[in-house]
């Protein structure tokens, strides 16, 4: 009798249960996100400028220098991997073909790899002994190595952003409904019309979403910098140089939040271009 | 809608898809001008790819041609056939509102905006939706979505009217007075159309004729009137409406030819008090249905009889009764293991 009242007892408080279940996750993201956040930014203002140092962008032209650096590749490299993915999973839904299983699941293959791996394989491409580099010179007598500038660190994260975006993609595509289509061009469509009007207004929210990831990891990515440049900062780079270089944990730490806040608006903006799309399937 | 009327000829369209199945046989057909057409069948007979044919949807395979009004279109593309499409699933596209939908085959097809919003706003008048411009399609009911689809089909005046199981997704109320609907829609344009479905109902009711198919071949086309009473094949017979199959061997008191067997409808035969009867069973089954009852009977040696009375008085399960069949309304035997020529 007493079990049953105390049984009684707690089903009438559910607000006391979903506390107790949501417990943990507080627990999870008071130590692990909020504290070092504002430890982060807390470094960040301890320097000899004090909170001045989230000014250095401003301030300092090579700080700028890399942020506007970093953003234009993570945006030049998010807008390619789109447009290539969007051509190939779509192709990839559509046809079948001998292999086309195997091509799939080789296309998942560099998600595996770290940033070094990536930039050791931009470098087998494009560096000094690169097969780009004996190509160029058999044919016109000028190696052409492109490996430790922005375009070898392009490429490299290219290579690692199309995974992500074309498997979203071909997702996407598979729910498109081919009555659709059909249906436009029963109307008179052309087909760059159908990709206009149909294909792409029904891929966009998964185009928004793995494009908003593609430019995240793009913007907070070191491995493949670390390994390819030698001539060019970008803002991962630069954090590292302040931190381990000139012992500078200050301005390293107000970079770092500068960075999460940039790549975090930009993700915001994309957002708030998803939330008025339709989803289109079906 | 344009004055002059596209008849459809198709020669010797039979269609083999790539992995050997044969969904059509060669097949000649000729539908007049104006005229409403019905393929009815079971899934899998190969109407709806006769109906991708003539949109161009699909080529038909070698040797076949599909002809509007005498001139070949076989290889032009569905783009340039000017026909209008509806499709089981609607179709409607996601990301524009019904206006936007309706408006979309004249915008295509640049027409002027001033003609374009006039010819949306009546075609939205026509099919009563008019206060449903401004909807997103995700907003709508399925009888909605299906004027919708129609409404963005008939906007752009298309030569034929094309129709792929337009009303199966919905519920039988409503496909009843969206059917009534359609017909009269259909003879006021005057539109030459081509209406798939399974449902023999919707296709007595809709077609000018009606081709009964099965098995990727046409076993029938006529006129709803005569497929019902004199189909000329057994699967024709069998498939439309329901029919009692008996040897003559088994009626009492038969004058006709003792041969074969003898076809009738339920409505054709009648209860008797047992004079005059051809044939006697034991009611299993009986399912009042308002206007009559129909009953299952069961006979020895024989498949079970359904017979529809108008009798008032309750007849009871497990009772014998006489029935009484009527001579003139008999079925005529379909020609059997002939080759049926249905053009």
């Amino acid at each position: 009798m007493p079990l049953l009242q105390d049984r009684k007892g707690v089903s009438h408080h559910p607000a006391l249960i979903l506390g107790l279940l949501a417990l943990p996750a507080g627990i999870v993201f008071l130590a692990f996100f909020l504290l070092p956040m504002v430890r982060l930014v807390l470094i960040g203002a301890s320097g000899e400028e004090g909170a001045a140092a989230y000014l250095s962008m401003l301030t300092t032209p090579r700080h700028l220098e890399s942020m506007i650096a970093t953003v234009l590749l993570s945006l030049g490299v998010t807008l390619t991997a789109l447009a290539i993915s969007t051509v190939a999973g779509v192709f990839l839904v559509r046809h079948r073909f001998p292999g086309r299983a195997a091509l799939v699941s080789l296309l998942t293959f560099p998600l595996a790899f770290p940033g070094v791996v990536i930039g050791f394989l931009v470098i087998l491409l494009a560096g000094r002994q690169g097969l780009v580099g004996q190509v160029a010179q058999f044919l016109t007598g000028n190696k052409l190595v492109f490996a430790y500038s922005m375009a070898g660190l392009f490429v490299g994260y290219l290579y690692f952003s199309i995974p992500r975006v074309i498997l979203t993609v071909m997702a996407a595509a598979e729910k498109l409904d081919p009555r659709l289509e059909e249906a436009a061009r029963s109307l008179g469509a052309a087909p760059w019309r159908i990709v206009a009007d149909i294909i792409l207004p029904a891929l966009k929210p998964g185009l928004i979403a793995s494009g908003a990831i593609c430019f995240a990891t793009s913007m907070g990515a070191f491995g493949t910098a670390f390994t390819l440049a030698t001539n060019i900062d970008v803002l991962p780079m630069t954090i590292y140089t302040e931190f381990t270089l000139s012992a500078n944990i200050a301005g390293a730490a107000s970079l770092s939040v500068i960075l999460g806040l940039v790549t975090w608006a930009a993700l915001a903006l994309a957002r708030s271009f998803s939330g008025s799309t339709v989803a289109a399937s079906g | 809608m344009p004055t002059e009327k596209t008849a459809i000829t198709l020669t010797a369209c039979g269609k083999t898809f790539a992995d050997g199945t044969r969904a059509l046989q060669p097949i000649d057909f000729t539908i007049a001008g104006g005229e409403t057409v019905v393929l009815l069948g079971p899934s899998g007979c190969g109407k709806t790819t006769l109906l991708r044919i003539i949109a161009g949807l699909e080529a038909p395979d070698r040797g076949g041609r599909v002809l509007f009004n005498g001139e070949d279109v076989t290889a032009r593309p569905i783009e340039r056939r000017q026909v209008g499409m509806v499709f089981q699933s609607y179709a409607l596209f996601p990301n524009m509102s019904v206006r936007q939908n309706v408006a979309y085959g004249l915008k295509v097809r640049r027409v002027p905006r001033d003609e374009r919003s006039r010819r949306v706003e009546e075609t939205l008048g026509m099919m009563q939706i008019t206060e449903l411009g401004a909807r997103r399609i995700d907003q709508l009911s399925g009888g909605q979505r299906q004027r919708v689809a129609l409404a963005r089909a008939i906007a752009v005046r298309p030569r034929i009217l094309l129709l792929d199981e337009p009303l199966t997704a919905l519920d039988a109320l409503l496909r009843d007075r969206l059917r009534v609907e359609l017909d009269s829609l259909l003879r006021d344009l005057g539109i030459t159309a081509v209406y798939v479905t399974h449902d023999q109902a919707e296709a007595m009711a809709l077609g000018d004729r009606v081709a009964v198919m099965s098995a990727g071949r046409i076993e029938q086309v006529g006129a709803p009137r005569d497929i019902y009473h004199t189909p000329a094949t057994d699967f024709v017979a069998d498939f439309i409406g329901t029919m009692n199959r008996v040897p003559a061997s088994a009626l009492a008191a038969w004058e006709g030819n003792a041969g074969d067997a003898v076809l009738f409808r339920p409505e054709d035969a009648e209860i008797v008090s047992g004079e005059g009867a051809h044939l006697r069973g034991r009611v299993a089954s009986s399912l009042f249905l308002g206007d009559r009852t129909r009953l299952v009977l069961e006979s020895d040696g024989l498949q079970p009889i359904i017979v529809d009375t108008g009798h008032r008085g309750t007849i009871q399960v497990g009772e014998e009764v006489a029935v009484r069949l009527k001579p003139d309304r008999l079925i005529p035997l379909p020609a059997t293991g002939g080759e049926s020529n249905p053009c």
